[in-house]
């Protein structure tokens, strides 16, 4: 099986071919440089993103952003959207506290990106 | 009347850097004046990340990327005065500003920065026909009700423009819990970054439509649909390309436009194809002592290069104050083949070291060079894998290779 890609690392956006055999990488083709074979060997098997979204306080009116940790498979992104969203954290936080730690068994955290005072 | 050596006007990632730069090249007295209540400009609402991979070598968030800016500012006690609106600067550098403690007053400055940022290009000025409803708004607005404010401004939305910012909202619109029913794009092609396209656009499954444009917004009170329809070449609808999207949002993310109402009233010679002041290789404006940084001298796709140019500007600021700049002789820089909006426009002769240029590509161009011409003759060539429009080009030239120009510089894209 074949998956066509198109690589992000840099603006050449080298469109990448990535041979499959089941859920193994056999091998890439298309990229000039190295940072496109990993690419193309994670992407193909499982995208991984940082989320970023919003989060409510307790008590406030407005929310606070936060990220995870480290990227995360793409497929658990709305899994994890929905946790930040049913959860409300309470000030004060800081920058790089930890809100939900290892959110939908990702092993990553969802940190705060804001000071809230 | 109160005189400061150096006056910052606009406390975003421009003005921040340009004040720590100047700072560490040895100017005490600083004054940064800031419009919002916040240090920190347009960063405080970027709550995505992809900010600080050159500068900080981590990928942070527009909002922690605003907080160590900030927190540099002020652990070099540098004098930030926030809701504080410069109404004007006179070309005897006197800054006319007012705020709500001390009312209306002025300064004069002995060096000014300008680092007042950009706005987006609203409805008004894309001239879309239609009903007057609520629910059009730009992708910026958009993005400080849903980031600042904690409010979520539709549920059914269609983009105009392709442009990052337009991007980044429909990703972020889709992650809490609106349907981005559309994106349409004018050009064939997206201005935004390759990364944006594949991780907000095609992750998400999101349509988007080239070659296209709004040409009816519909809607009392507020929009219920809006009308799209294909463009030819010279982006002129094709009557019977029409179709209907029901949506209650339109956003507007059609370019960003240097904000210079300032510079204009200090007399301050405009570029009109950057929108920009007219800046020579100190970032120098054709005011003695007032410089220009960030995306108030051109609109940049990364606060780290808008932050670099600011740190620039600061040092350069510090310079002039001790008298180290000179109103020496120019020689103009033209943009040639392929380079849209060089900066500097102007480049002195006297002076050592190096001279960074920057420009937008006006085409994609694979595989080629950048030349720089002295006098119609080729002095410099800097080989590129690929330029697009959608990625400002940086590059430095030895100011020995330049300091021969006799008449003029040319810079061009050979393919």
């Amino acid at each position: 099986m074949e998956k066509q890609l198109v690589c992000i690392n840099c603006p050449m956006g080298c469109r990448l071919i990535v041979s499959m055999e089941g859920d193994k990488v056999c091998s890439v083709a298309g990229n000039v440089c190295k940072r496109g074979e990993e690419y193309a060997r994670q992407e193909a098997v499982e995208p991984l993103r940082v989320l970023t979204s919003l989060m409510r306080i307790e008590g406030r009116e407005k929310p606070f952003s936060v990220k995870t940790s480290a990227p995360i498979p793409k497929r658990l992104m709305f899994d994890c959207v929905n946790e930040i969203f049913a959860h409300r954290a309470v000030a004060p936080i800081h920058v790089g506290d930890v809100i939900l730690a290892n959110v939908c068994g990702t092993g990553c955290d969802v940190i705060s990106t804001q000071e809230v005072l | 009347m109160r005189t400061v050596d150096l006056v910052i006007i606009g406390g975003g990632s421009a003005g921040l850097s340009a004040a720590v730069g100047a700072r560490k090249q040895g100017v005490e007295d600083i004054l940064v004046l800031e419009r919002s209540p916040y240090l920190g400009g347009i960063l405080r609402q970027c709550i995505h990340n992809g900010f600080g991979v050159h500068k900080y070598k981590e990928d942070l968030t527009g909002v922690e990327f605003a907080k160590r800016i900030a927190d540099e500012a002020r652990a070099l006690n540098i004098t930030c005065m926030c809701e504080t609106f410069a109404l004007s600067i006179s070309p005897e550098k006197v800054v006319t500003a007012m705020n709500p403690s001390s009312g209306l007053f002025t300064i004069q400055a002995r060096a000014i920065i300008l680092a007042m940022g950009c706005r987006e290009r609203s409805r008004g000025a894309l001239m879309i026909p239609g009903s007057r409803c609520a629910g059009v708004i730009t992708a910026g607005t958009a993005q400080r009700y849903l980031n600042l404010e904690g409010y979520l401004p539709g549920k059914r939305i269609v983009i105009l423009g392709s442009g990052d910012i337009g991007l980044i909202m429909a990703r972020q619109f889709t992650v809490e819990g609106a349907k981005v029913e559309r994106v349409v794009e004018i050009m064939p092609y997206s201005s935004g970054l390759a990364r944006n396209i594949s991780q907000c656009i095609e992750d998400f499954d999101i349509p988007i439509s080239y070659s296209s444009t709004v040409t009816q917004i519909k809607g009392h009170g507020r929009v219920s649909s809006v009308v799209v329809s294909k463009v030819d070449e010279k982006r002129r609808p094709i009557p019977g390309t029409e179709f209907e999207i029901p949506c209650d949002t339109l956003l507007i993310s059609a370019g960003l436009i240097p904000e210079n109402e300032l510079s204009k009233s200090a007399g301050i010679e405009l570029s009109p194809v950057t929108k920009g002041a007219v800046v020579d290789d100190y970032l120098m404006t054709s005011l003695p002592g007032v410089f220009s940084c960030g995306n108030v001298l051109h609109v940049h796709d990364l606060v780290d290069h808008v932050s670099a140019e600011g740190t620039q500007a600061g040092a350069n600021a510090a310079r002039y104050l001790r008298g180290e700049v000179e109103t020496s002789e120019t020689v103009p820089v033209e943009s040639g083949f392929g380079v849209n909006g060089a900066v500097p426009q102007k480049v002195r002769r006297a002076g050592t070291g190096k001279v960074d240029f920057m420009f937008r590509p006006r085409d994609k161009f694979p595989a080629c060079r950048i030349c720089v011409d002295v006098d119609g003759v080729c002095a410099a060539t800097y080989h590129r894998p690929v330029l697009t429009p959608g990625e400002m080009c940086s590059f430095s030239v030895d100011r020995s290779v330049l300091a021969k120009a006799k008449e003029k510089i040319a810079v061009r894209v050979e393919v």
